[in-house]
């Protein structure tokens, strides 16, 4: 395969979903099954391209394979714009990631939602969605990434208000949206002080300025942090996670889709595009915001109740692992765990949706609105009754918290013995290994309490569980393959040892060396070495955790050995406080959105009482006045008797001629008769 | 002896009534016997110049082919009114005022 | 005497045509045509114009006569034979032809007419034929093409839309 089939598939790749996009927004209530074929025919064929862009990258297994393609956007003399694709062996990677989960979604979709009112509304904006995720994994230049960027927010915003008749969806829209922007501002600074300083947007130039030292010291480092301000927003970190956990009142598919495997990782990838452009204490602060985001979303999801709940801060912690790996240097590890967390959580979320969907149904069955269907207090049992689903949410399950032979494993172990080596060369940094390994542990216990809740056990609500089926094959199928995929053999052939960290992956995605002249910075092949040198510490340490995990969380809600209320009372005041989220929202409410609030009202009233009422209305009333005037003047004055009077005057004049034509042959003749007299009085005289 | 002049005068009179029946007659068919009045005052005039010029026939050749212009005139203009009242229910002339648009 | 016929035939036609021109009912004004052409015919005989008289009875009483009171009773029902009409602009038509026949007749009575005088003919009818058949042999037979193209004509608008 030439590089050339590589762009024009991108190409493909990219408006496949643009066409269908628009081809169901304009047309899709009109088309048979309200179009949802079209969206469907537009993935599967992305997802063929994209296999195939795959399978001959590791045919080729070329590491430093690259490829770029762009084109002149602007072009004025002082400024220069060029817009293009960047293809390497990350973004074929990434660009699979992407289409296999859109297609999933697509075809779950089906089942899930049919019957919608908004049906194929919901297959347009899913096609948006994907166009502009695949703008920002092609993109090449800071620009372009910032406009599909914005595109992602945009079919984000639309489809978690898909049923925007809830309150709560439209407001969780309203919140994910703003909360986006606020990062957005920090991404667009960023952009702007690397703009001022190199004067271009692609990837490469910028790296090369980095490299000669056009850009460095403390306008990098701020520069750094802006860009990272956008994957905060975006990859839903602290503080700006409190959106991702609202998002979840979108269709379940769209949170696999968006808010678990791919847009929210926008903001990881993002930030291992960019990589060898933050400095060392850039770095620093990312790393602290990735560990530290991990450890305290953790600790929220171990309380939560909303199986979905549990599921959102559950991604918002692991976002936290890859962005942990990222400010550790180890961004290649954080990328392969983007990858195989992109699988396990979108398997997780489709099982939750299959769950959901059974509770819906039962619920429905028995006229039943006041149980909340996505609540675990509620479930309890469905191993029997949904055996696909649970089968796949164990494989997925394990995979998150880390056990041997499944791909959680060989990411989070790469992702600790980033963060353990980094330690080992910082001592100073310790608290990133605790947040690194005590996220760990807590993601063992709450997913595993999350199976045993819903699955195991005797169902608290006797009178559903014979109303509980197993979901449709068009659903069940995207969760056998996902589960699939979250088996070990996947990510390390050609090798077959499931605790190696060695594979295809490592072999074709080589971390590149950071360009910041900075002597605290450590090559690729330095950080290399110290993974490898952590690789088997971390490795124990890491199963020490996630079996502990998984065997309190089995005493506590399998054998019921430890009671879990009295833990919730004996950690009384820690216990609420993850219950309440540590009461973030009501916070910003109280101490962020209210004092804006107040401050707003009054310069409303500034604005709107004292300058609108006084300065701008009297002054529209002169206006007004002196316009009466004038108006009267030009009307009656000109308009009546100079205008209309040239007017009236022809119109009378037509008037009265028009009598002569009377359309009569004989009135005609009559008048050439008076012609031919007078012609012949003439002639006599 | 009858002059010229005599003939001259009721060729005029002849004229002038044909004219006054095309100016104000309504039916089509009475304005067409106005025609054939202003026709034959014409050929009045021709004989009548034809006899006090020295006797030349050639007025007589004139006449003759304003009698078979007049049949022909006759004959088409018949038809026409005839069509006008196919498609209008009257022959009346004031009343077709087709022109007028 | 000849005086007296001449004046008797002036007088019928002038008399016969103001009767096509006033009277209300339109087969009146037909009839009335009739001594009109009459008149003119009789004229014609004094103006030594035999053969054109025989012309004129034969072609405007034979012909045009008949085809006009044809043309009245083919837009009129037939039981109708007092087919009323009414005239228009009586008033500034008048008045126009009256100033037309008022300088008609005195461009008459001024002009100086230039009369020469001869003998009468035996006949015209051979004079006539030969003159056709000679000097006029074109305009004769443009006239037999003009007579055609009427007949055709005729028949093609009077003809039903099929």
């Amino acid at each position: 395969m030439t590089e050339n089939i590589f762009i024009d598939y991108s190409l493909l790749i990219l408006f496949l979903p643009l066409v269908s996009f628009l081809i169901l927004v304009f047309t899709g209530k009109r088309l048979p099954r309200q179009g949802d074929w079209v969206g469907i025919g537009a993935i599967l064929t992305t997802l063929a391209l994209s296999i195939s862009m795959f399978v001959s990258m590791l045919i080729e297994y070329e590491p430093g394979f690259s490829h770029e393609a762009s084109f002149s956007w602007i072009n004025l003399s002082a400024f220069q714009v060029d817009l293009g694709f960047l293809v390497d062996n990350i973004t074929i990677i990434m660009l699979l990631v992407v289409s296999l989960i859109s297609s999933m979604t697509h075809i779950f979709s089906t089942k899930y939602l049919e019957g919608d009112i908004r049906y194929s509304r919901y297959y347009a904006y899913l096609g948006l969605f994907t166009f502009s995720m695949n703008g920002i994994v092609l993109a090449n230049n800071l620009i372009s990434l910032y406009m599909f960027w914005e595109l992602v927010g945009v079919s984000s915003y639309l489809l978690i208000q898909h049923w925007f008749e809830k309150d709560s969806a439209a407001d969780a829209a309203k919140k994910a949206f703003l909360t986006n922007r606020v990062g957005d501002i920090g991404f667009f600074i960023g952009i702007m002080l690397i703009f001022s300083t190199v004067g271009a947007f692609t990837y490469s130039d910028i790296f090369a300025g980095v490299a000669d030292g056009t850009i460095g010291g403390t306008i990098l480092t701020f520069a750094g942090i802006g860009l990272f301000l956008g994957a905060m927003g975006k990859s839903s970190q602290f503080p700006l996670h409190i959106w991702l956990p609202d998002a979840m009142e979108g269709p379940t598919p769209v949170s696999a889709l968006m808010h678990a495997a791919t847009m929210v990782a926008a903001g990881v990838y993002m930030s291992v595009r960019i990589f060898p452009l933050f400095t060392p204490d850039a770095l620093t602060v990312v790393a602290y915001v990735g560990g530290f985001t991990a450890l305290f979303a953790a600790s929220i999801a171990i309380t939560q109740n909303d199986i979905k709940k549990v599921l959102a801060y559950s991604t918002v912690s692991q976002l936290g692992y890859m962005i942990l790996a990222v400010g550790t240097g180890a961004y290649i590890a954080g990328f392969f765990h983007l990858v195989t967390h992109a699988m396990f959580k979108a398997c997780l979320f489709y099982c939750s949706g299959s769950v959901i969907h059974a509770m819906h149904h039962a619920l429905h069955k028995k006229h039943d609105h006041e149980t909340d269907p996505q609540d675990m207090r509620n479930m309890g049992g469905f191993k029997d009754k949904m055996p696909v689903t649970y089968a796949t949410m164990l494989i997925a399950t394990l995979a998150i918290s880390g056990v041997p032979l499944f791909s959680g494993f060989l990411s989070k172990d790469a992702v600790l013995a980033g963060t353990l080596s980094f330690v080992i060369h910082h001592p100073e940094h310790f608290f990133l290994a605790i947040c690194g390994f005590g996220a760990a542990l807590i993601t063992a216990f709450y997913m595993f309490r999350l199976i045993f809740m819903t699955f195991h056990g005797s169902p608290t609500k006797k009178e559903l569980i014979d109303d509980i089926h197993e979901s449709p094959k068009a659903m069940t199928y995207p969760l056998i393959l996902l589960a699939t995929l979250s088996f070990f053999i996947f990510y390390t052939l050609p090798s077959v040892n499931p605790i190696s960290d060695h594979g295809w992956f490592k072999d074709l995605v080589v971390p590149q060396d950071s360009f910041v002249q900075d002597s605290a910075i450590l090559s690729a092949h330095e950080i290399e070495e110290g993974m490898h040198h952590a690789h088997y510490l971390a490795m124990a340490l890491s199963l020490l955790v996630a079996g502990l995990g998984i065997g309190l969380s089995w005493m506590m809600y399998y054998r019921k050995i430890l009671s879990a209320d009295e833990w919730a009372k004996k950690t009384g005041p820690m216990y609420n406080l993850s219950l309440n989220k540590y009461y973030f929202d009501e916070n910003y409410q109280k101490y962020l959105i209210q004092p804006v609030l107040k401050l707003a009202d009054k310069v409303a009233y500034i604005d709107w009482d004292l300058y609108d009422k006084y300065f701008i209305n009297g002054f529209g009333r002169v206006t007004d006045w002196i316009s009466r005037i004038t108006g009267r003047l030009d009307y009656e004055g000109i308009d009546q008797t100079l205008v209309d009077g040239v007017g009236r005057s022809a119109g009378k004049m037509g008037s009265g001629l028009k009598q002569i034509q009377t359309g009569k042959l004989q009135n005609y003749l009559l008048f050439v008769l008076a012609g031919v007299i007078v012609i012949l009085v003439f002639q006599t005289i | 002896m009858h002059s010229l002049e005599s003939y001259l005068y009721v060729s005029a009179i002849l004229f002038a009534l044909g004219l006054y029946a095309v100016v104000t007659r309504r039916n089509g068919i009475a304005v067409l016997m106005g025609v054939e009045l202003i026709l034959n005052s014409a050929n009045l005039n021709f004989l009548a110049f034809a006899r006090f010029g020295g006797v030349n026939l050639a007025g007589h050749i004139f006449a003759l082919f304003v009698i078979i212009m007049a049949a022909a005139e006759a004959a088409v203009a018949l038809a026409i009114v005839i069509n006008i009242y196919k498609n209008y229910q009257s022959i009346n002339v004031d009343e077709i005022s087709a022109l007028r648009q | 005497m000849a005086d007296a016929a001449f004046w008797l035939m002036a007088l019928l036609t002038v008399a016969s045509a103001v009767v096509v021109v006033h009277h209300d009912k339109l087969l009146y004004s037909a009839i009335a045509l009739l001594f009109t052409f009459f008149g003119v015919a009789g004229l014609y005989i004094f103006l030594w114009a035999d053969f054109l008289a025989a012309v004129q009875v034969v072609i405007y009483v034979g012909g045009i006569l008949v085809l006009v009171i044809f043309g009245i009773m083919l837009t009129n029902k037939i039981t109708t034979v007092n087919i009323s009409h009414t005239s228009m602009q009586r008033g500034a038509g008048g008045l126009l032809v009256a100033f037309v026949l008022g300088s008609l007749g005195l461009m008459i009575t001024k002009t100086p007419w230039l009369v020469q005088h001869a003998a009468e003919p035996d006949q015209t009818v051979a004079t006539i034929g030969r003159l056709l058949m000679m000097d006029y042999l074109l305009p004769f037979e443009v006239a037999s093409l003009l007579l055609l193209g009427a007949l055709i004509g005729a028949a093609t608008l009077s003809r039903r839309e099929e």
